[in-house]
């Protein structure tokens, strides 16, 4: 194969917050990481978004269960270390038929130096769908907006529950020193 | 911190008088017993399970539905599973948004071991601590008054109640446990489409 050109960088949280916003999603919960970091800005930035720092990720599947009983759809951004915080709390939205757009950013795969960060990254796709969410998985960034668009329709509109597991690879390596 | 007198059954009932366009979640095990037992309605819905979500369910309809009250009625063991969900609360200020824990220091549900309440810690103040300013301790039927008065009031929330309930066990009232149904019926009462 020959050179590859790349292609202009992808603005992937902007296109994810975008397509968020298309989907009619106004409550955003998260617990802070730093794969999300330009998405959770964009969301306090945005007056019209309910935007909720979260103290552990299951809070944010109960918020997005209240959100839809009330008419408003909610997202929730979490690291793949936090998925497994949400595990018994993903009965709820099982259970009850509540629509879950889960926003997970990977950790323990690509790159990694923090061994801590790999089990939980290594079981994130496991342990979802155990708990019955179907998974897709973000790779590209440009691929972005299709994903989340039809991910969010999924499980807005099909009432499922859904979540986009955000390659580490998109998100770079992390600097754990200044030099 | 608990050591109450007051009949669970009867506060609950007591607080859901009048509620008007009040809607309700409660918490798995008696919370949602005694919720049922006070009579069954469509802006009720009953968790039997997610413990440690009552309160924050509350705050996502809380935030969906700022024109009506929103009454979480839980116990003290589901409220101390979540108490990091307290903070979250205080922090997004949900005017609308009232929590009501029925205190009665014990596990009742599993065999009434004791729970960190019945063992000194004091929910009302952990609550202040977590920025909830509006707090009611519950004591008896004037307290019960005050706070069924304060939930109707949708400019100073978010509040925080223990009410301190004796531990003696009453009969379980089944609440309807398809939580579709009570979903789709709490939707449609709100004028939502449903599937």
């Amino acid at each position: 194969m020959g050179e590859t050109v790349s292609a202009p960088a992808v603005d992937w949280p902007a296109a994810i917050f975008s397509e968020l916003k298309a989907a009619g999603v106004s409550q955003i919960s998260y617990v802070p990481d730093a794969g999300h970091a330009r998405l959770i800005r964009m969301a306090h930035d945005d007056p019209a978004m309910k935007t909720i720092v979260l103290t552990t990720e299951e809070e944010g599947i109960a918020i997005a269960a209240g959100a839809w009983l009330g008419g408003d759809k909610s997202a929730v951004l979490l690291q793949s270390s936090g998925v497994g915080n949400c595990i018994n709390m993903l009965s709820l939205a099982n259970s009850c038929r509540f629509p879950l757009l889960m926003l997970v950013t990977m950790r323990g795969e690509w790159a990694e130096f923090n061994p801590w960060q790999v089990p939980m990254g290594q079981a994130t796709p496991t342990v979802l769908e155990a708990m019955g969410l179907t998974v897709f998985r973000l790779e590209k960034p440009e691929d972005t907006a299709e994903m989340i668009a039809n991910a969010a329709a999924l499980a807005f509109s099909g009432e499922q529950q859904v979540a986009v597991l955000i390659a580490q690879r998109m998100i770079g390596r992390k600097k754990w020193v200044s030099k | 911190m608990s050591a109450g007198t007051l009949d669970r059954r009867v506060a609950v009932k007591s607080l859901l008088q009048n509620r008007g366009k009040t809607l309700v979640i409660t918490g798995l095990g008696s919370s949602t017993y005694d919720t049922f037992a006070a009579g069954d309605h469509d802006a009720n819905f009953y968790l039997w399970g997610a413990m440690g979500g009552a309160a924050l369910m509350g705050l996502g309809l809380a935030l969906a539905q700022p024109d009506r009250p929103v009454l979480v009625i839980t116990g003290d063991g589901e409220q101390l599973m979540g108490l990091g969900g307290l903070v979250t609360i205080a922090v997004q200020k949900p005017k609308n948004l009232t929590i009501a824990v029925l205190d009665n220091g014990h596990f009742g549900e599993t065999g009434m071991q004791m729970s960190h309440s019945g063992l000194g810690a004091d929910l009302v103040a952990i609550a202040k601590s977590c920025g909830i300013v509006q707090t009611h301790d519950v004591r008896d039927e004037a307290g019960l008054a005050t706070l069924r008065d304060a939930i109707q009031d949708l400019s100073t929330g978010p509040r925080f109640a223990a009410i301190r309930i004796a531990n003696a066990e009453h009969e379980r009232a089944l609440a309807p446990r398809d939580g579709i149904h009570v979903r789709n019926r709490m939707r449609q009462h709100l004028g939502l489409p449903i599937m």
